[in-house]
């Protein structure tokens, strides 16, 4: 067939991109050539759209080993320990097809960490789905939940924590982020850069089939009516293949058999070989007779172009080929010598002994296309005026009762009992705290990690938005008594050909690039996703925040549940009642508009390194950090999870009773201490200047509230324990 | 004492057990599927996870392994042979112990603390126990215990059912059964008490940080009643 602007067009590529290969070349691609241009070019894996922002984001500092642009980002944890970690959304496959897009997410973001010779230890995810009323939204969240499950399961690597919320936006659009934490020796660390001439190419794993063909260029375009069509787009996930591919790539990494490795994720066998050749300045030879194949008669460009899950690429050092036939025999698993590096620059496909594509690599990688889009800077919304007498008529056992209740809130354990989370046998905090915790096996550390996005702030005012969703993942690392160290993002927008939704993302990508520099959190890894849109209705920017964090002596680990009675509660933070944009005024007040809370970085970080020191200091039996619902939002789950009750006494203050409860001012934390510590800890707050309010103490049961309301433990525990299971069944 | 666990491809609980029965004094060796000879051993593990995918039917591929006509005949001349979760489907596809696993009653995987009660203790897994009710682990996708009714009859008669589900209490009505499993069935042995199929996994509670220690009690129980 005659490569000509039509069918480049077909293959997502713009006209003006296909112009400049042909200029590139020299010539006119052929098909193989072209379909090897699309998938290298197109969003996904060009981060065209992104690269100019991208580039202001901090990545370096003292932890960092590794940061953005390798398979995943390395961070020092100490003791010649290293943690590799990354985030990575499989939304538009999820939506074709939720089982196999969440599935195949999970096995993805695994292999980019153990291609870099570390063992998964522990799954996040960052799950988002429409309104509760849609109609399908029900069938995706059990579709993707059980993907999730069926492929970290089998793994048998626990899925320590997650976000899941719902949201109109999200209807026409889901999204699902998966994260996975490996451990590593710090000296043994894995790279994708290629090196030396004539080394062998080996393929390892499973067998190459026509499905997921295209799945990158799919991923890089709105949806429209025809979805439905794109299903043969999405991979099919086998996670038992991947578990021995695991296992028999860290008993080959044992060695010193291995030069470079890269699994073949997005785009496949091209972009893999394409990469590894790229980096390390090579040219690369590959006969494309020699890979495994599962079907028959598979022509180069559908082996080239493929997305079958759970295949390696290796560059390994001579003579080491038949041990590593022999590992890989005796897991099962596919190996085969299908090419070799050369000192052509050029990446060169054989198929039946014929020449079927030429082409430079540093043409597909350093000239690929970079834009500089249009955006549009978003102002801060006016505050709105609040309806006071609206606000002093809520009964504050109503309101809670919403809150508690609300979809965003509610108890997610539906979801997580279905999740493995205690394999391992490392898992030292369960999901529903403020953070996983996995201890480092067989030593005193642990490693404790999170994942949260706001995207009804970044919404509403997106460089705040950015900056509150890097400092929520800090305090939810705080809160289990674990040193932030740094993060990896998600970023999931609408079309960046659209000012507005790039707009967005460069304000969010901001705010995000601020936070991380003050509170030195800086980013090692990441993916973008865009176009995420069906027609022309985008997502609400939603930036997904993984972060990690280090806990030395997982014995000073930090739980929420209250602890003991005639305990004193506190709240660290300064309340200032801001209401707009918070669940009390989107719920309850039926209001949308208003600026999100705002974001004082000063203050985030000297309360959250005071409370850390209150920790190391053994003052703490509990902390939760605030967020969503405010103040009495965060202790209803501490009462819930410990079993206990507290009776409140909100603070003088020019605020009433409700603003002060529901308000979603940031950078606060409720924590329990023991009376007798309190002047000790009062001392250490004032000579911090970190505000706080006494609140509190601890009783057996009920919510005491100023005296006049009560709620007891078992009310609590309905409102929040039962909308999902019952939304479920 | 001397114990072996088996590595089925799959398998993903084989370190935790080993872990497990390191900790409290096992000398324990890792035996892969392959092999033919079994390792001089006081107790033989089949661990959990997913062997072979559980693809096909949970267990059914691993029960064919070349190892397992050794495990099998251990068994018979009267060895320990403790199967946990996708061990206890492979013992069931063994014949070893009667019966099989299902489904669990709502299709979903389930991962959470349960409790569960020792009736008989007249066998070398649970003898000298000083309780009776444990707080266990269970992770699992089939573990929805069914029998026949002449099978249940008979195992009822020769006190087979090791261990069943129920609350803190001890109470075992049909609330408290997580999977749906018949009589809340969670664990059994095979007529002579040495073969010991359950879905709990002790290993995944032997450390007062992770999610109890009833686990400790179980393995410290059983090193001392093999000596």
């Amino acid at each position: 067939m005659l490569v000509n602007e039509k069918i480049a067009i077909e293959h997502g590529l713009k006209p003006d991109e296909y112009k400049k290969i042909c200029k590139l070349l020299k010539r006119t691609p052929n098909l193989t050539e072209l379909g090897i241009f699309s998938a290298m070019w197109n969003e996904h894996c060009s981060y065209k759209s992104s690269r100019l922002h991208l580039k202001k984001l901090p990545t370096t500092g003292k932890k960092v080993i590794q940061g953005p642009g390798e398979n995943a980002g390395v961070i020092d944890i100490e003791d010649g320990d290293a943690i590799v970690f990354k985030i990575e959304s499989h939304n538009h496959p999820s939506f074709i097809e939720p089982y196999q897009g969440a599935a195949t997410g999970v096995g993805g973001i695994m292999r980019d960490v153990f291609t870099m010779g570390a063992r998964p230890i522990a799954n996040l995810n960052s799950i988002h789905f429409g309104s509760t009323q849609h109609k399908k939204t029900k069938n995706l969240l059990r579709g993707v939940v059980h993907g999730i499950g069926g492929y970290g399961n089998c793994m048998g690597v626990p899925t320590i924590a997650g976000q899941t919320s719902f949201d109109r936006s999200y209807n026409g659009n889901i999204l699902v982020n998966a994260m996975t934490l490996g451990l590593v020796k710090k000296n043994k660390i894995f790279y994708s850069k290629a090196t030396g001439l004539n080394k062998p190419l080996i393929y390892v794993g499973s067998k190459t089939g026509r499905d997921g063909i295209h799945g990158a260029s799919m991923a890089s375009a709105s949806f429209d009516d025809k979805i439905e069509e794109k299903k043969p787009t999405v991979q099919v996930g086998d996670p038992f293949t991947e578990k021995l591919l695991l296992e028999a790539c860290l008993e080959l990494m044992a060695g010193d058999s291995i030069i470079a490795i890269q699994d073949m994720g997005a785009a496949g066998l091209t972009s893999s070989s394409i990469e590894m050749a790229s980096k390390g300045n090579l040219g690369i030879e590959i006969n494309l007779n020699k890979v495994p194949c599962r079907e028959t008669k598979m022509t180069p460009y559908e082996i080239m172009l493929s997305e079958s899950q759970e295949r390696m690429l290796i560059v390994l050092e001579n003579g080491k080929e038949e041990l590593a036939k022999k590992i890989f025999d005796k897991w099962n698993l596919d190996f085969a010598i299908i090419g070799k590096t050369t000192n052509t620059k050029n990446i060169e496909l054989f198929f039946d002994k014929e020449l079927m594509a030429k082409i430079p690599v540093n043409i597909l990688v350093e000239n690929s296309p970079m834009y500089d889009r249009k955006w549009k800077k978003s102002k801060l919304p006016k505050k709105i005026k609040l309806d006071k007498k609206k606000i002093n008529n809520l009964k504050i056992k109503d309101t809670l009762k919403k809150i508690l209740s609300s979809p965003n809130v509610c108890s997610k354990e539906w979801i997580w009992q279905q999740y493995d989370h205690t394999v391992m046998g490392d898992t030292i905090q369960k999901p529903g705290g403020d953070a996983g915790v996995v201890r480092v096996h067989g030593s005193d550390k642990a490693v404790a990690a999170t994942v949260d996005s706001s995207a009804t702030y970044c919404w509403a005012h997106p460089l705040t938005g950015g900056k509150q969703v890097v400092c929520e993942t800090w305090r939810n690392l705080i809160s289990v008594g674990a040193k932030p160290v740094a993060i990896t993002n998600c970023l999931n927008f609408g079309s960046p050909e659209k000012k507005e939704s790039m707009g967005e993302f460069v304000e969010c990508v901001q705010g995000i690039g601020e936070a991380c520099k003050y509170l030195e959190y800086p980013v090692v890894s990441g993916n973008v996703s865009f176009y995420n849109q069906t027609k022309e209705i985008g997502i609400k920017p939603t930036p997904s925040i993984g972060g990690v964090g280090l806990i030395k002596n997982y014995k000073k680990m930090i739980t929420m549940d209250f602890k003991k009675t005639d305990n004193l509660v506190l709240v660290l933070g300064k309340t200032e009642g801001h209401i707009d944009q918070s669940l009390l005024s989107r719920i309850i007040l039926n209001e949308k508009n208003g600026p999100p809370p705002e974001v004082n970085l000063f203050n985030e970080k000297n309360n959250g390194e005071t409370l850390l020191n209150l920790v190391e200091k053994n003052f703490i039996k509990s902390a939760h950090d605030v967020s969503l619902g405010g103040i009495i939002t965060a202790i209803s789950k501490m009462c819930i999870k410990g079993n206990k009750g507290i009776e409140l006494k909100t603070p003088k203050s020019l605020i009433n009773e409700i603003e002060y409860f529901f308000a979603e001012d940031q950078g606060r934390y409720i924590v329990e201490i023991s009376s007798e510590d309190l002047n000790n800890v009062i001392k250490i707050l004032d000579k911090n200047s970190v505000h706080y309010d006494h609140i509190g103490k601890i009783i057996d049961k009920d919510m005491i509230i100023n005296q006049k309301t009560k709620v007891t433990i078992d009310e609590l525990k309905s409102y929040n324990s039962n909308w999902l299971k019952d939304y479920m069944v | 004492m001397k114990s072996s666990v088996i590595t089925f491809p799959g398998s993903n609980c084989d370190r935790d057990m080993d872990v497990a029965l390191k900790k409290f004094g096992f000398r324990n060796k890792m035996v892969w599927h392959n092999d033919i000879e079994l390792p001089k051993s006081d107790l033989v593990v089949l661990p959990g996870g997913f062997s072979y995918g559980d693809y096909l039917r949970c267990g059914s591929m691993a029960s064919k392994s070349k190892i397992m006509q050794s495990v099998i005949n251990f068994a018979k001349s009267g060895g320990l042979v403790m199967g946990v979760c996708n061990g206890f489907q492979i013992l069931v596809e063994t014949g070893l112990v009667p019966g099989v696993l299902l489904r669990n009653k709502y299709l979903e995987f389930i991962c959470k603390n349960v409790f569960i009660k020792i009736e008989n203790k007249d066998n070398p897994y649970f003898k000298n126990l000083e309780k009776d009710i444990f707080e266990f682990h269970i992770a699992h996708n089939e573990g929805n215990y069914f029998c026949t009714k002449d099978q249940l009859k008979e195992i009822e008669d020769n006190n087979q059912v090791a261990i069943y589900y129920c609350n803190n209490q001890g109470k075992t009505e049909e609330e408290f059964n997580p999977n749906g499993s018949i009589k809340n069935i969670a664990g059994i042995f095979n007529k002579e008490k040495n073969v010991l199929g359950m879905m709990p996994h002790p290993e995944r509670m032997i450390d007062k940080s992770l999610s109890g220690e009833d686990g400790s009690l179980f393995f410290k129980n059983l090193i001392k009643n093999i000596k």
